[in-house]
């Protein structure tokens, strides 16, 4: 898998349910999301499978060719009227009390099921092949994955948006591989810096009347920044100790 | 497309594999055509043959990481296999030990696993992370969690390409040293004839999807398609013995399409 494709793969999921439904983050989930997110997840599995092109680029095709049909489709769709700006950056201060159960019964659902694959998913996440020949039914796994994935976008959708949804997949956890020595610490760390992520957002967003979406992402942006000039301050420091 | 078939019936008794007519096509392309291959226990089993012959396709239908078109591939039931990739790379992003690596391998047995990690001579890498290993200590590492798997089947896709002539050398005195131990039968793919002769119960030499020749090492080598084969191409019938090891790494391409539905 690519670096992005990993990621995806790989942690972001636990960080966001877990990380954030402490952080009285609401969503509307609604079946509609999470069966065509499953439907998208079956067709990427299937196109992977023939291997014509790359993961990532399917991904991107998938994943836009959704969105902009969505969109299109909500058009058509005239006597509905829908707060485009929040689907597409996510409005967490309109999160209701059923959306926050929603949330913990998910986000409990989705930790499960990720403990559940998580020995399987690691080996097919390092080689697939290999995983095969070891017994593990691969695709069965990537299903399951995939299933859980979209559920949690679905869940992650009404706090981010949409079109942050991917941010929160990626930026965490990328910050957690400076400190991380093993996956699994790499999972926690990334849980944590998104629960850190969506705090100070939501400071921010309090204190200067930012739209929240975005400030999240910025507080996971500048948590990633921080981190990455400090280890590398860390190592050069190392360096020139190791010299004298 | 035609439906590929997955292997159902025991082999044979005293075989672990054993294929028959195995044909197995990629678009136009035929990849396979007609192999038959048997594989028997404490067996080693060398595939030949040039670049784009269908070592890598044959090695991995065997060992079910493919499916076939037609053909009969009948296997021991319960068989356990240890894959060895010819390339195993792992993203940068995923923070991983060898030790955590091994652990994932097989099962809860912590005393094979240590017997493994002995027997490859990696002891002193577990707590290194995988991706900064070099090509020889790589190739190591996954033999030792093959062999933590305790296999019945040990497949090894050109496991000394990319190695200079000494660490191939002992790599393959090791891997005849642990078929006595262990007791597995190995599919074992190489460029190198010179190394893999001695080693070898028995080679298969593809070229185009076909076995142009089999046997004995020493009668394959006298074969006329397998000169023909390799007398243009030089490494095993080179003047100089270590010319080789100053050639290009040769890369086979992996096989792209997954036909398998685990």
């Amino acid at each position: 898998m690519a670096p992005d494709g990993l990621l995806w793969r790989y942690l972001g999921t636990f960080r966001l349910t877990w990380g954030c439904s402490w952080f009285l983050l609401g969503i509307d989930l609604n079946i509609g999301v999470i069966s065509v997110c499953a439907l998208l997840a079956v067709i990427l599995i299937m196109l992977r499978a023939r291997q014509r092109l790359a993961d990532d680029t399917l991904l991107g095709i998938l994943a836009h060719s959704s969105l902009s049909l969505g969109l299109v489709a909500l058009a058509f769709m005239e006597t509905v009227r829908v707060d485009l700006m929040s689907y597409l950056f996510g409005d967490i201060l309109a999160v209701t009390d059923q959306d926050l159960i929603w949330i913990f019964v998910g986000g409990a659902g989705i930790v499960t099921g990720l403990l559940l694959l998580w020995r399987p998913l690691l080996m097919v996440t390092i080689h697939e092949d290999v995983a095969r020949a070891d017994g593990v039914r691969v695709n069965l796994i990537l299903i399951a994955f995939m299933l859980l994935m979209a559920a949690v976008i679905a869940i992650a959708m009404k706090i981010v948006g949409i079109l942050l949804v991917t941010s929160l997949l990626i930026i965490p956890a990328a910050t957690a591989r400076t400190f991380a020595r093993t996956p699994e610490q790499m999972a926690m760390f990334a849980a944590g810096i998104g629960c850190l992520a969506v705090a100070i957002g939501m400071s921010g967003s309090f204190a200067w009347d930012l739209p929240s979406g975005p400030s999240i992402v910025v507080g996971a942006v500048f948590l990633f920044v921080l981190t990455s000039i400090g280890s590398a301050v860390f190592l050069a420091m190392q360096r020139s100790a190791a010299r004298r | 497309m035609f439906r590929l078939k997955k292997r159902a019936t025991p082999a044979p008794d005293g075989l672990l594999l054993h294929g028959r007519q195995l044909t197995l096509r990629r678009g136009q392309r035929v990849l396979l055509r007609d192999v038959d291959v048997d594989l028997a226990e404490r067996e080693v089993l060398t595939l030949v043959g040039p670049n784009g012959a269908g070592k890598s396709t044959l090695l991995r239908t065997l060992i079910g990481l493919e499916g076939y078109h037609q053909g009969l591939l009948l296997t021991r039931p319960g068989l356990r296999v240890g894959y060895v990739p010819q390339q195993f790379a792992v993203d940068r992003n995923l923070p991983l030990t060898v030790d955590r690596l091994l652990s994932l391998a097989g099962g809860r047995d912590s005393f094979a696993r240590r017997q493994a990690v002995e027997d490859a001579g990696v002891g002193h890498l577990l707590r290194q992370a995988v991706q900064d290993l070099s090509g020889g200590e790589l190739r190591r590492v996954l033999l030792a969690r093959a062999l933590s798997r305790k296999p019945h089947v040990l497949a090894l896709d050109e496991p000394a390409a990319g190695l200079d002539h000494n660490s191939q050398t002992s790599l393959y005195s090791l891997i005849q040293h642990l078929r006595d131990r262990y007791g597995f039968g190995v599919l074992v793919i190489s460029h190198d004839l010179h190394l893999v002769m001695a080693a070898s119960d028995q080679v298969v030499c593809l070229g185009h999807g076909r076995v142009c020749c089999r046997g004995e090492p020493a009668s394959v080598q006298e074969h006329p398609e397998y000169r023909a084969l390799f007398g243009e191409l030089g490494p095993a019938t080179a003047v100089f013995p270590h010319a080789h090891s100053h050639a290009p790494v040769l890369t086979p391409v992996k096989p792209r399409s997954n036909v398998h539905n685990g």
